[in-house]
């Protein structure tokens, strides 16, 4: 299945970047009886640079909404979301802070 | 004395109990709405809208849902409506129904095959609702009331609140037609009344939490219609858009804030 969509917005709020990101992934766990399923990785680049790398797991929901707030920033700096997930398929977008 | 004090005191203490959970409940409401998917199925939505489709190989982009072909800006805030080329009142699916076998040329039985999806995989009906749906945030719900036949399907849509039948002897009004009453921590609202049906209906199509699924306004129908144990009604019948005129119109003026987010 190719990756859905994903969504996000980043915005200035009081000296520091907030980013909102949705991901379309089914997140599959053990209990469901089907096979195992769901991002491990989730990189976010700030203009290039790598400013946060996580490992999630099967906990996270479906459909997963993440919130990050970056410290400083400014209008246009480009923000970067990307996941892997535990079968090698992965997505990512990018967008221009608001 | 004190004893009618004691009984005084145990009031006011479940009074605020209840103000309690009302302000919890609307809390996790408010958490759900921020962790919201629904945008991602705007999303999809949006592309099966312009994806070509059917033995016309066209997509559904001249679907004219009652504000002009193709025009998409409020026209979920002002359906269900009179349509003159169907004869027939339509709510958005039924709508999106005839453009499929008009514009696209698919059959009615393809076309409606799996209106209703599940988790793994959502249903074109449920991602197109989602999408147009939100082309009218923030605009007034104003359902067709003025035809005779938007009259007549208003009509009809109070008689059926109101019917009771089936193997329960329920009606709509056996759960939404008092005050104050809740199936666990699930409010029923009095749909008949204004003030009640305007959030609700303001608020759907939406996205459930609990199932990982969106929900069209044909689906929660069809849905009441089961938990009252009558028999399944034939999707986008006269009887189901009627009842969603007869919401709609009681909800009218309220400002679409949909796709909403529900427990």
């Amino acid at each position: 299945m190719a990756a859905g969509p994903m969504k996000m917005r980043a915005t200035l709020a009081g000296g520091n970047t907030d980013v909102r990101v949705l991901m379309t992934h089914p997140m599959t766990t053990a209990q469901s009886g089907q096979a195992l399923h769901f991002i491990q990785n989730v990189v976010v680049k700030q203009n290039g640079r790598t400013v946060i790398e996580a490992e999630i797991s099967q906990a996270v929901s479906r459909n997963p909404v993440f919130t990050f707030r970056l410290k400083g920033g400014a209008k246009g700096d480009t923000i970067e979301v990307s996941w892997l997930d535990n079968k090698g398929e992965s997505n990512k977008i990018e967008t221009a802070v608001a | 004395m004190s004893r009618v004090l004691l009984f005084l005191l145990g009031l006011l203490a479940a009074s605020a109990f209840a103000q309690d959970t009302k302000k919890e409940i609307q809390k996790y409401q408010q958490m759900i709405a921020e962790g919201s998917p629904v945008e991602l199925f705007e999303l999809e939505g949006e592309a099966l809208w312009k994806k070509p489709q059917g033995p016309r190989n066209a997509s559904l982009e001249k679907c004219d849902l009652g504000q002009g072909p193709g025009v998409l800006k409020g026209a979920y805030a002002r359906l269900p409506r009179y349509f003159k080329d169907a004869d027939r009142v339509m709510d958005l699916e039924t709508r999106l129904l005839h453009c499929m076998t008009t514009l696209q040329g698919r059959s009615r039985d393809e076309a409606t095959k799996r209106v209703f999806g599940n988790e793994n995989q959502p249903s074109e009906m449920e991602y197109l609702s989602a999408y147009i749906a939100a082309q009218s945030r923030g605009m007034k719900l104003a359902a067709g009331s003025s035809h005779p036949k938007e009259k007549e399907a208003y009509e009809l849509g109070r008689a059926l609140f109101f019917h009771r039948a089936g193997g329960w002897d329920m009606s709509c009004a056996s759960c939404h037609g008092e005050e104050n009453k809740r199936i666990r921590m699930q409010d029923l609202p009095v749909l008949s009344k204004k003030e009640y049906a305007r959030p609700i209906v303001a608020t759907w199509p939406a996205y459930r939490v609990s199932n990982s699924q969106f929900k069209t306004m044909q689906w929660r129908i069809n849905d009441c219609y089961r938990q009252m144990r009558y028999p399944e009604p034939n999707f986008a019948s006269d009887a189901t858009i009627a009842l969603n005129v007869y919401l709609t119109v009681t909800a009218a003026g309220e400002p679409y804030r949909g796709p909403g987010t529900k427990r």
